[in-house]
């Protein structure tokens, strides 16, 4: 604060004449006086050019100067949304947690409080000198990350000076490993890394806010002043996801790929009418409560990111092309004698000779040169063009992050021999998910819906093939799991009617087929009026590899439970089945006789 | 007219006076009601951190699994066949 020159002084001086005493050095008197008055105004004057100086001129320096040393503008965490379950499950949470940090210069001055502060933090007391001595010209540095609220109190209560704790977030997953792919992971700065984590990063997130504070020298707030920016919390996501379907899911692919001795899998389960995702699991798969440690190749979400070769499941495509083409009806038949043929030098087996059979027994025995006979009738284009609108060799638009939009050479590419090996499903390549999109958009009267992972999303269908066509093919797909079909009995749920199909091809790597196989099976139930569509694809199943004998169980019993949780009524009443196996199992007489599906090799 | 002014003049003056004071309580005023805002603001935030914690811990007792694993081992329970359900047609 500057101080005005004191009037005083002036009055003071204008009276000192009548004291003074008359003649005696009267001259004098005046011109010191004057000369009095002149040093005060100018004194006066230097004091009001320094006030204006401080107050008018550098008066912002000055306050920032000022502000700077007890002012304070603070960060306001604000917490990651919850991501729920179609029904409101908390799938990943987050939580409070507290961070030590310290400013190593203060902390280095009282060596002799370092022992009990490591002895807290449960570090050896030389290398956290040593990590305070490589942060010396800093400021902050973490002594410890992420502790629980109470743990973080204890340290605190030591009282060391230089030793704070900053409140952060971390993300839980109660449902561990059986959901671990689809959310994927958050680092320990709570951005999203992997699957819908990352997706929907920014939805989820939120802003953080700040705040300006006094804090006094110790760095305590004494006083709040001001808002400078409103926290935003981020945004809750529910998912299409049933917490109930999925560990269904993961129960019974896990203990398939246990009892198979397989090497990985994963399934999928869609709802038809609305194309979401009702549960995806992948095996092997990892505990996202856990940071880092799991094999990288556990953490992929193989539904999605891995391409199979679909074998015969592409062949229900195979017959809706023709049919579409008005070369074929259901009551055509094709003669598959020998059990063997000849494209080129190229010979296609089948595992039985079938003989005359007619396009559902194509289907249903899983016949490959059946479907190699009606390929050759048919236009490359037109069976291209068909593959294309239901999805595969393009991306599903899910929006989940390393999906393979899969494999589907252009039709112009295509060789006879080609042909005849995409129309049984080999020389292509799809995700689960993407047979799964097929499989519901021909169980949906021939319209096709996007898969989503988001519960009510806007996700308009469109007509991709006559429904006459679709509703053919599902019948046909419904003797698959009948009597004489691949995937019966394994593939049966008791009182609900099922159409399917089983698919078993041979891995492929670096461009070699080995004598390692993938058993795939998709399905939809109840089939008169399909609610769900299920793919169970298995890789390298030792023993029985058949997709009918490994993968089309599993889709039973998760089929059986999720038609229950989600009171689904059976396709008819009446006919309700009290009796025999609530969960049918396949007797291995039955299996050798109807397994007839086919695994094949391309050139 | 002298009077007058003089009046006028020290209406003013108490006018100004009574602003400034007004200010500083206004001032003061809204101190306490950030303060205020500040502890409120925390508090819900302490709430809906609580709120999470018991959802995190409900999310982990209802899981499936344990679920399961309760209902089948402690308590015997097995889901029921279709000789046990009766289908009411809606």
């Amino acid at each position: 604060m500057t101080v005005r020159p004191p009037p005083r002084a002036l009055q003071f001086a204008g009276a000192l004449p009548a004291r003074a005493k008359p003649r005696v050095h009267r001259a004098n008197t005046r011109a010191r006086l004057y000369l009095v008055l002149m040093i005060l105004a100018l004194a006066s004057t230097a004091l009001i050019v320094r006030a204006l100086d401080l107050q008018v001129v550098r008066k912002d320096f000055y306050q920032e100067q000022g502000d700077a040393r007890f002012l304070r503008e603070m960060p306001i965490p604000v917490s990651r949304g919850t991501i729920f379950d179609r029904n409101g499950e908390p799938l990943a949470v987050s939580t409070p947690v507290e961070s030590i940090w310290a400013n190593p210069q203060q902390l280095l001055d009282q060596p002799d409080r370092l022992p009990e502060l490591a002895a807290a933090l449960g570090v050896d007391a030389s290398s956290l000198q040593q990590k305070l001595e490589q942060h010396r010209d800093k400021e902050f540095v973490y002594l410890k990350r992420q502790l629980n609220p109470d743990a973080a109190a204890e340290i605190l209560k030591l009282g060391i000076a230089g030793v704070s704790s900053q409140r952060e977030y971390r993300r839980y997953y109660p449902s561990g490993e059986v959901l671990a792919h689809i959310l994927g992971v958050t680092n320990v700065d709570d951005h999203g890394q992997e699957g819908l984590e990352l997706s929907f990063d920014e939805w989820l997130a939120g802003t953080p806010g700040s705040e300006r504070v006094i804090r006094d020298n110790k760095g305590h707030t004494v006083e709040d002043v001001e808002l400078l920016r409103e926290p935003k919390p981020g945004r809750d996501l529910t998912l299409s996801i049933d917490r109930r379907i999925q560990y269904l899911a993961y129960r019974e692919l896990k203990s398939a790929i246990i009892e198979h001795h397989a090497m990985s899998g994963s399934m999928v389960v869609l709802d038809v009418q609305t194309g979401e995702v009702l549960a995806m699991v992948n095996q092997p798969s990892f505990n996202p409560n856990a940071h880092g440690g799991s094999d990288q190749s556990y953490r992929r979400n193989r539904a999605m990111t891995d391409v199979v070769e679909p074998g015969s499941t592409i062949k229900a495509f195979t017959i809706s092309t023709a049919l579409e083409s008005g070369k074929w009806t259901l009551k055509s038949h094709v003669d598959t004698n020998p059990g063997s043929y000849q494209i080129g030098n190229w010979t296609i087996h089948d595992v039985h000779n079938h003989g005359l059979l007619d396009l559902t027994g194509v289907i249903t025995k899983s016949s490959n040169i059946g479907a190699a006979k009606i390929a050759e009738t048919l236009s490359r284009d037109s069976l291209y063009d068909m593959l294309r609108r239901f999805g595969f060799g393009e991306s599903t638009g899910s929006g989940f992050p390393g999906e393979s939009p899969g494999l589907l050479p252009i039709a112009s590419a295509w060789g006879p021999v080609e042909k005849a090996t995409i129309a049984y499903g080999y020389g292509l390549n799809v995700t689960p998910l993407q047979l799964a999109q097929a499989y519901a958009a021909l169980a949906n009267d021939g319209r096709m819906r996007a898969p989503t992972f988001v519960r009510d999303a806007h996700n308009p269908d469109n007509a991709i093939i006559d429904p006459e066509i679709a509703h053919t093919v599902v019948r046909m797909l419904e003797t698959v799991v009948q009597p004489g079909g691949t995937a019966y009995p394994q593939a049966v749920v008791a009182n609900y009617l099922v159409g399917g199909k089983t698919g078993t091809a041979r891995m492929a790597h670096a461009g070699i087929y080995q004598n390692k196989y993938v058993s795939t099976f998709v399905g939809f139930v109840p089939a008169s009026a399909p609610r769900l569509v299920g793919v169970v694809v298995i890789h390298d199943a030792q023993g029985r590899y058949y997709g009918g004998d490994v993968s089309a169980p599993v889709f039973a019993r998760v089929m059986d439970g999720a038609l229950r949780i989600l009171d689904v009524p059976p396709d008819n009443v009446q006919h309700w089945f009290a009796g025999g196996p609530h969960v049918p199992v396949p007797a291995p007489a039955a299996t050798e006789a109807t397994n007839d599906d086919a695994a094949e090799e391309v050139p | 007219m002298k009077p007058l002014g003089v009046l006028v003049i020290v209406l003013l003056l108490a006018a100004t006076v009574a602003s400034a004071v007004g200010v500083v309580y206004a001032r003061q005023q809204s101190r306490i009601l950030f303060g205020e805002l500040v502890r409120l603001t925390h508090e819900r935030d302490d709430l809906n951190t609580e709120f999470g914690r018991l959802e995190l811990e409900q999310a982990t007792w209802a899981e499936p699994n344990r679920i399961e694993q309760v209902a089948r081992g402690q308590l015997g329970m097995v889901s029921p066949g279709p000789a046990d359900t009766v289908v009411v047609k809606r």
